[in-house]
C-alpha cells in the first residue's frame, strides 16, 4: 500500500481499525506468556533475589519512554518537512501515552531502587534525564491544548518535540558519560547482553509485548485525534453556515 | 510464590504498572465512545 493512501485519514482510520484487534491480541498474548516467565519461571537473581522481577516492568517502560519519543520525533519531521497530514495525529496521540509508559519507568524504578539502593530517588545523570523526559512529556501535551488552531499547534509542537530530542542520547549514554547510581546498559550494548538467558528472555517477551500494547494504544490515540479533527471541521462549517 | 523480604516493592510496582495501564485504556475508549456520539449528532445535523 502506497504512503500517500495512508495520507487519506479516512483510509488510515479503517485501516487502523482493522489491524488493532490483531494488534491487541497479540500484545495480549504475548503480556500473558512475558507475565508467565517473569513471576514464575524466571529465577530469583543472585545479587538482587526477587527483587529482580520489577526490571520486567520497568526495564520495557524505559524503553518505551524512549520510543515514544523517537516516535514523535520522527512525526515531528513529518510535520515540518513533508507535511504529512497524519504526522501531528501521531505524535500528538503518542504523548499521553509516552508520558505514561515514562512514569511508569520512574515509579518502578523508585520501588526497585528504594530496597536496592536504600533510596527511592538519587539525582543522578540517568533518573534526572528521565524526568526531564517526563516533563517534555507534559509539557507538549499542555502545549498542543493551549493553542486553538491544530496548524500553528502543529508547527510548534513539531519545532518543541525536535529541540527535545537532544534528551534522548543524553538518556542513553548518561550511565557512561557521568558516574550514575543507576547501571550500565546491559542489553544494547556493545558485546551483547550481559544476563543470564533465564532473565534475558523473559525481559525481552515482556519487551515485545509492551511494545505491541503501546503500538495498539497509539492506534487508538490516532483514531480519537482524528474524530476530533473531524467534529472541529464540521463544528466550523456549521458555524460558517449560520 | 514467595517473594520475600521486599514483596511490597514487587507487587506495588506491579500494581503501579497495572493501574496506569487500566486508567491510559479507559481514558482512551471514553474518549472515544464521547466523540463517537458527537460526531453522529454533528453528522445528523449537517444531514437535516
Amino acid at each position: 500500500m502506497a504512503v500517500a493512501t495512508l495520507a487519506n485519514p479516512t483510509r488510515f482510520s479503517a485501516l487502523a481499525g482493522r489491524l488493532l484487534p490483531f494488534v491487541l491480541a497479540a500484545a495480549l498474548i504475548t503480556l500473558a506468556v512475558g507475565l508467565y516467565l517473569s513471576l514464575f519461571v524466571a529465577p530469583a537473581d543472585y545479587q538482587q533475589g526477587e527483587t529482580v522481577r520489577i526490571m520486567f516492568i520497568h526495564v520495557p517502560a524505559a524503553w518505551l519512554s524512549m520510543f515514544g519519543y523517537g516516535l514523535m520525533a520522527v512525526a515531528a519531521l513529518g510535520t515540518l518537512v513533508w507535511r504529512h497530514p497524519l504526522a501531528d495525529v501521531a505524535a500528538k496521540a503518542t504523548a499521553p501515552i509516552g508520558a505514561a509508559f515514562t512514569f511508569i519507568a520512574l515509579a518502578t524504578g523508585s520501588l526497585w531502587g528504594k530496597p536496592m539502593w536504600g533510596t527511592w530517588w538519587q539525582w543522578d545523570a540517568r533518573l534526572t534525564s528521565v524526568l526531564v523526559l517526563f516533563l517534555m512529556y507534559l509539557g507538549l501535551i499542555a502545549l498542543w491544548r493551549a493553542v486553538e488552531d491544530p496548524a500553528r499547534a502543529a508547527r510548534a509542537a513539531a519545532v518543541l518535540i525536535l529541540v527535545g530530542s537532544v534528551n534522548l542520547p543524553i538518556i542513553k549514554f548518561s550511565v557512561d558519560w557521568w558516574w550514575t547510581l543507576h547501571q550500565p546498559a546491559s542489553v544494547f550494548r556493545m558485546g551483547g547482553p550481559t544476563i543470564h538467558p533465564s532473565l534475558l528472555v523473559p525481559l525481552l517477551v515482556m519487551a515485545g509485548g509492551a511494545t505491541l500494547l503501546f503500538l495498539a494504544l497509539v492506534l487508538i490515540g490516532m483514531r480519537n485525534e482524528l474524530m476530533r479533527r473531524r467534529i472541529r471541521a464540521l463544528g466550523l462549517r456549521a458555524a460558517a453556515a449560520r | 510464590m514467595d517473594l520475600g523480604p521486599h514483596a511490597g516493592f514487587i507487587i506495588g510496582a506491579y500494581l503501579v504498572t497495572a493501574a496506569v495501564v487500566a486508567g491510559l485504556v479507559a481514558w482512551l475508549l471514553v474518549d472515544r465512545a464521547r466523540l463517537s456520539a458527537q460526531l453522529k449528532r454533528l453528522e445528523k445535523a449537517q444531514k437535516r
